[in-house]
């Protein structure tokens, strides 16, 4: 017993010795690096920045979206990494309020869209759009039209069609959710709460996470269901055509313009970054043209950066709606839970 | 000569529950502590408000309830739907015994994501059933009982083996019928057994995540769904912690029981060797409860894992194995299933070790039978494998950044998998090593063999197998770990169960093949590992 004390004291000493945090910035550093689970840049890209500025990446694991967010307020006295990636609006508020943040503005805003800059200590690096998806030739075969608007969902025509995922265990389930908020508003004649009863009493198909709803219920593309509409992303009938098998000339899927709600992830310097230097090269590399153009085959998602061009089946099988659904980031924080509980007892009761 | 001087027999082996007590307490315990009290305590003292505010929404009371409710029906219809498993195993002896023993453990170990989706095929209109059954709680009890199967076989079919067939023979030849002798003769012995079983199947299907995420659908909700959702859609650190205070409660409550029941039925029995337990199926009754038993143990356990190697095989052209060399070549950027594998090994490999030596100490200490502190240990180990993972996954991050910072190293990652394999290293070794009878030492001592002989030529051979046994099992959870593992896991460094987690959430044909092609790769895989190491359990030796 005495011998495992004094070999763990051991590795703590040793280990202990390579957590120090460096005294200056000014030399090649390591920048700690937070980000979601689905994060993937291609190996040239940091190979590229490595050798423009000296510093090497070094990528933390930190769950889903939600998860992160958490991880680096339990640790804001100590933080884990100098940068955070991949922190969504629907977190937003929450990491603000927590002034988690260093601000920074960096040079490449220049080429980001206003609409795309929620704050000053955050800086857009791409977004997506969740939309919802419908098989072409689901469709087509039952005779219907593709939806146009929301409300269209609720028509009689779409009954037992819909499939969503549950807001309070999957994001895109929580997009949704907002984007129905942001359309039909609280009040008024037709608030999101009817709007949610008739799609209950249009048979609506309610999943826990997007795995389920896209592969078990959904019917086009790789789905094995039977419902023809699905709460996606914009960016699936691109990836319908990448990852089919065989290969296909045309998406089996196509998106629906309305209602679609925004993601927009953010890049963040967090508070008490030892090289506040190096992680704000870090931020600015993330807004270059060879980051922003590896974005979309690796994460499938839009670059922020206006003067990125996109791969040719981004161009081709999807679009950008000019004007996605949006709800105050203050807002979504302060009602999210709130809403959620709301929505479960509308669907369940 | 004295007694005293072997090492499973003296003072130091009582010293040794510090092993154990340290472990639990740094690598459980503590971080548990850690976050619970930051998320609970505003200003130093405790704040009883998230719980009146959980207690206040409708839907968390609805989950409460519906946890309780499927960890029971659940473990209840494991344990009858095993028991012709069981029963078999323990009493027939047939080729390819050890295969069959080694396919039932797979499902243990297989992400509930796979399976859920193997599931989903099955259940769905145009399986085999004919009937809609996602989304509904049978799906979630289905897939509960096809995870829990092996529990029972091999805790219960393990410990059957050893019960000597005499016993109830006799009670029949006194006049009992064939049930009579069952009930009041081995129902008895195996009490001790089953309660083991009920309670790891409880506790696992007690803190269900991913079968009722998936199968479920959004009208099922456990306390483990519940806190994940506070803690990463509401961002609401308190209600979570409040929620999973209740749920170390509930399971303290349930270890409390066990450990109860385990004091009240177990009794020291003269264990006999399996080669004189079990026989050929001879009759015809005999061979048709026998092939009956295996016909539904193939049917039930083997239907999921056919339709995800066919799904695995499933490609465009018809069947070939596309998914396999597109998974090779490395197709999909977000997915690298080579790496993967080789890290899976590694952190196995990492896993192993502390497991073993945890779980031997504890092993060792239990096995001397000093009564309430073995059992007491043996309760207090099962612990983590109740606890929400989100809740130890935050506990480290916040436990362990001083005086080292160990927050983000990749050691955390054996050193979870290792928490949750502690529980079946002790119960695979503590039977093994209880096979050592003081009588046999004594008698080699007669003989004139010193301590160090005795340690030598008895009890060293005798603990190396039960440390193979035992490290088998904790290799095979850690590969299939994924709860704690996708907090932990660095992006750089991803595990079988991690990709192919990643492979399903990009749509395409190509992916959702791959990720099955995975899957079947993590069953052989640890097919090989259990099949290994039955080769290496001791005839006549129960345990997990």
């Amino acid at each position: 017993m005495r011998r495992l004390g004094t070999t763990l004291v051991a590795i703590m000493l040793l280990t202990a010795g390579c957590s120090e945090p460096a005294p200056d910035d000014t030399g090649p550093q390591t920048i700690r690096l937070m980000t979601h689970d689905s994060f993937t840049i291609s190996e040239e890209v940091w190979e590229a920045f490595e050798a423009a500025t000296g510093h090497t990446v070094e990528l933390l694991a930190s769950g889903d979206a939600g998860t992160m967010v958490n991880q680096a307020i339990l640790t804001r006295d100590n933080p884990v990494a100098d940068v955070m990636f991949g922190i969504d609006n629907t977190f937003l508020g929450r990491a603000l309020d927590e002034e988690l943040f260093e601000e920074y503005r960096s040079a490449g805003l220049a080429v980001v869209p206003e609409s795309l800059q929620l704050d000053p200590s955050v800086t857009p690096i791409d977004f997506g759009d969740v939309c919802l998806n419908y098989d072409i030739s689901g469709l087509a075969r039952r005779g219907i039209d593709p939806p146009t608007t929301l409300r269209d969902l609720a028509a009689p025509d779409y009954h037992g069609l819909l499939v969503v995922e549950h807001p309070g265990t999957s994001s895109p389930g929580l997009a949704f959710l907002l984007s129905t908020i942001a359309t039909f508003g609280e009040g008024g004649e037709y608030p999101w709460q009817r709007f949610w009863a008739d799609l209950v009493n249009n048979d609506v198909l309610v999943t826990s996470g997007w795995e389920e709803a896209y592969y078990g219920a959904f019917s086009g593309g790789a789905g094995t269901g039977d419902r023809p509409i699905v709460v996606s992303y914009a960016s699936s009938p691109p990836a319908e055509v990448i990852y089919a098998d065989p290969p296909v000339t045309e998406a089996p899927t196509a998106v629906v313009i309305d209602g679609c709600f925004r993601q927009i992830e953010f890049a963040g310097i967090l508070a008490g970054t030892p090289v506040p230097n190096a992680a704000r090269r870090l931020v600015d590399f993330m807004l270059d043209r060879q980051f922003q153009e590896d974005i979309p085959l690796n994460m499938f998602v839009f670059p922020a950066s206006e003067e990125a061009s996109l791969p040719e089946e981004f161009v081709r099988y999807t679009s950008v709606p000019a004007a996605p659904a949006s709800v105050p980031v203050e807002d979504i924080d302060a009602n999210r839970s709130a809403w959620i509980e709301e929505w479960i007892e509308i669907v369940t009761s | 000569m004295d007694r005293d001087s072997h090492l499973l027999n003296t003072e130091p082996a009582r010293r040794l529950v510090w092993v154990p007590a340290i472990f639990f307490g740094l690598f459980f315990a503590y971080p548990l502590a850690r976050i619970l009290i930051r998320s609970l305590a505003v200003d130093g003292a405790p704040d009883l408000t998230p719980f009146l505010e959980i207690a206040s929404k409708a839907s968390l009371r609805r989950a409460a309830w519906f946890t309780v409710w499927q960890a029971t029906v659940s473990t209840l219809a494991t344990l009858l739907l095993a028991w012709p498993g069981a029963y078999v195993l323990a009493r027939y002896r047939f080729p390819g015994k050890n295969l069959v023993r080694a396919a039932v453990t797979v499902p243990f170990v297989l992400p509930t994501v796979v399976v859920g989706v193997a599931y989903l095929a099955l259940l769905g209109p145009d399986g085999p059933l004919g009937t809609d059954l996602r989304r509904t709680a049978w799906a979630i009890l289905a897939a509960h009982v096809f995870f829990n199967y092996a529990v029972v076989v091999r805790v219960v079919g393990s410990f059957w083996e050893l019960i000597d067939p005499r016993l109830e023979e006799a009670a029949r030849s006194l006049g009992a019928t064939r049930w009579q002798a069952f009930r009041s003769v081995t129902f008895p012995l195996l009490l001790p057994s089953i309660a083991a079983a009920a309670s790891i199947v409880f506790l696992f299907t007690f803190t269900s995540f991913g079968v009722v995420l998936i199968l479920g659908g959004f009208g099922y909700a456990t306390i483990e769904v519940a806190i994940w959702q506070e803690a990463t859609i509401n961002l609401d650190l308190a209600a979570s912690a409040a929620l999973a205070s209740v749920q170390l409660i509930g399971v303290v409550g349930v270890l409390a029981v066990y450990s109860r029941l385990q004091q009240r039925y177990a009794r020291k029995l003269p264990l006999l060797p399996a080669t004189v337990t079990t026989r050929r199926p001879s009759s015809l009754g005999c061979k048709l409860v026998f092939g009956g038993a295996l016909a539904s143990m193939a049917l039930y356990l083997g239907a999921p894992i056919v339709t995800l190697l066919i799904r695995s095989l499933n490609v465009a052209s018809g069947m070939g194995l596309d998914h396999y060399t597109g998974l090779l070549r490395g197709e999909v950027p977000l997915a690298r299933p080579g790496a993967a594998i080789l890290n899976s090994v590694w952190f196995a490999a990492g896993a192993v070790i502390p497991a073993l030596v945890v779980g031997m100490a504890a092993g060792i200490v239990i096995a001397r039978g000093t009564g309430r502190a073995g059992a007491g240990l043996d309760t207090l180990l099962m612990l983590p494998l109740g606890t929400s993972a989100v809740t130890i996954g935050l506990g480290f991050l916040v436990a362990f950044g001083w005086p080292v910072d160990l927050r983000t190293s990749v050691w955390l990652i054996p050193l979870a998998h290792s928490v949750v394999a502690v529980p079946f290293v002790i119960r695979t070794v503590t039977p093994v090593l209880r096979s050592v009878r003081p009588r046999l030492l004594e008698a080699a001592s007669v003989l004139g063999a010193t301590p160090r002989q005795v340690f030598k030529e008895i009890e060293l051979p005798i603990i190396r197998r039960a440390a193979l046994v035992g490290a088998g099992f904790a290799a095979a959870v850690s590969l299939g770990e994924f709860g704690a593992t996708a907090f932990l896991v660095r992006p750089d460094r991803p595990t079988i169960p991690t990709t192919i987690f990643r492979l399903l959430g990009q749509p395409g044909a190509a992916t959702l093949g791959q990720a099955m092609a995975l899957s079947v790769v993590l069953m052989v895989l640890t097919a090989l590992i259990v099949l290994t190491v039955d080769r290496f359990r001791i005839r006549g030796s129960s345990g997990f």
